[in-house]
């Protein structure tokens, strides 16, 4: 088991560029897919007339659904020593919620990048910082993830 | 649906049970674009020492957010979640998602709800810890 930190100047060098837009027009259907995939039976997510009465004032987007509209590609590629990756867990912070027939674009950025010792070996840590804005330049969510990777267990 | 007055702390969230099929992690992958196979094909979670797929954690995400706007409502507001995946979790299994209110503070004229939430498998351990802040109406 290999302890030798695999941090190289190219991941280094990643930290603080943000990628590519990931641009997605929000559509009913998805949002509906989404919410049945995860067992949420709000009338806010799929129920127009419903969700129109509350606050909300129409069908809006389920708050992880933001796991769906993916950046664009890294401007600063580096190699990754491990194929074996794990998530590690996500902090959301919601400003303005998505509604049907928004744009949002999703950019991310890789802020951290650490090591740590574990049972599979030395693992590789990233943090990496999403940010969601809509059409109106309004910043909707940011999500922080960490995910977790390890030499391959043979 | 709770007003920000009526909540104190160490109140209890309405318990939200799940228990997923691996038919839903099928159609989570799809709804979510994530196709890591150690979701579906029992041989790759073998592999990588898993008795069977894995539940995404990302669903569980999802249903600790449910848990919480279950709780709110309509009138409420999600502001703040955060989820550590400690625990790996199975279909077929039993999950209960729980929560309590650890907090209460106005912050900027809104009205803020902290609570720790979890998730717990089939025989009570926690494998999913998070937090989550709120934003409440008042009277």
């Amino acid at each position: 088991m290999s302890e030798e930190s695999v941090i190289t100047d190219e991941m280094r060098a990643a930290v603080g560029v943000e990628s590519e837009p990931g641009v997605w027009p929000i559509e009913r259907g998805a949002i509906e897919k989404f919410a049945n995939a995860i067992g949420d039976s709000s009338d806010l997510y799929t129920d127009e007339a419903a969700a129109r009465e509350t606050p909300a004032g129409g069908v809006i987007a389920p708050p992880t659904f933001l796991r769906l509209l993916a950046p664009g590609p890294h401007k600063a590629a580096y190699a990754m020593p491990y194929v074996e990756v794990l998530d590690g867990g996500s902090e959301y912070e919601y400003h303005v919620p998505i509604r049907v027939g928004d744009t949002i674009t999703s950019t991310v950025t890789l802020v951290e990048i650490f090591e740590k010792p574990g049972r599979l070996g030395l693992m590789l840590f990233r943090v990496h910082e999403f940010r969601y804005v809509n059409q109106y330049g309004q910043l909707v969510a940011t999500q922080r993830s960490t995910s977790i990777n390890y030499p391959d267990q043979e | 649906m709770p007003f920000f007055d009526d909540v104190s702390v160490g109140d209890t969230l309405p318990e939200l049970k799940k228990q997923a099929t691996t038919a839903q992690l099928v159609m989570y992958a799809g709804a979510s674009n994530d196709y890591n196979q150690i979701h579906y094909d029992q041989d790759v979670a073998a592999r990588a020492g898993h008795k069977s797929v894995i539940i995404h954690g990302a669903l569980k995400s999802a249903w600790l957010a449910q848990l919480v706007t279950d709780w709110i409502g309509t009138t409420g507001a999600l502001a703040k979640i955060s989820v550590a995946y400690r625990g790996i979790d199975y279909p077929n299994d039993p999950i209960t998602c729980k929560g309590t209110v650890t907090g209460k503070r106005t912050d900027s004229g809104r009205n803020l709800v902290d609570c720790d939430i979890w998730l717990e498998n089939g025989e009570g351990a926690v494998t999913t810890p998070g937090k989550a802040t709120v934003a409440l109406p008042g009277r």
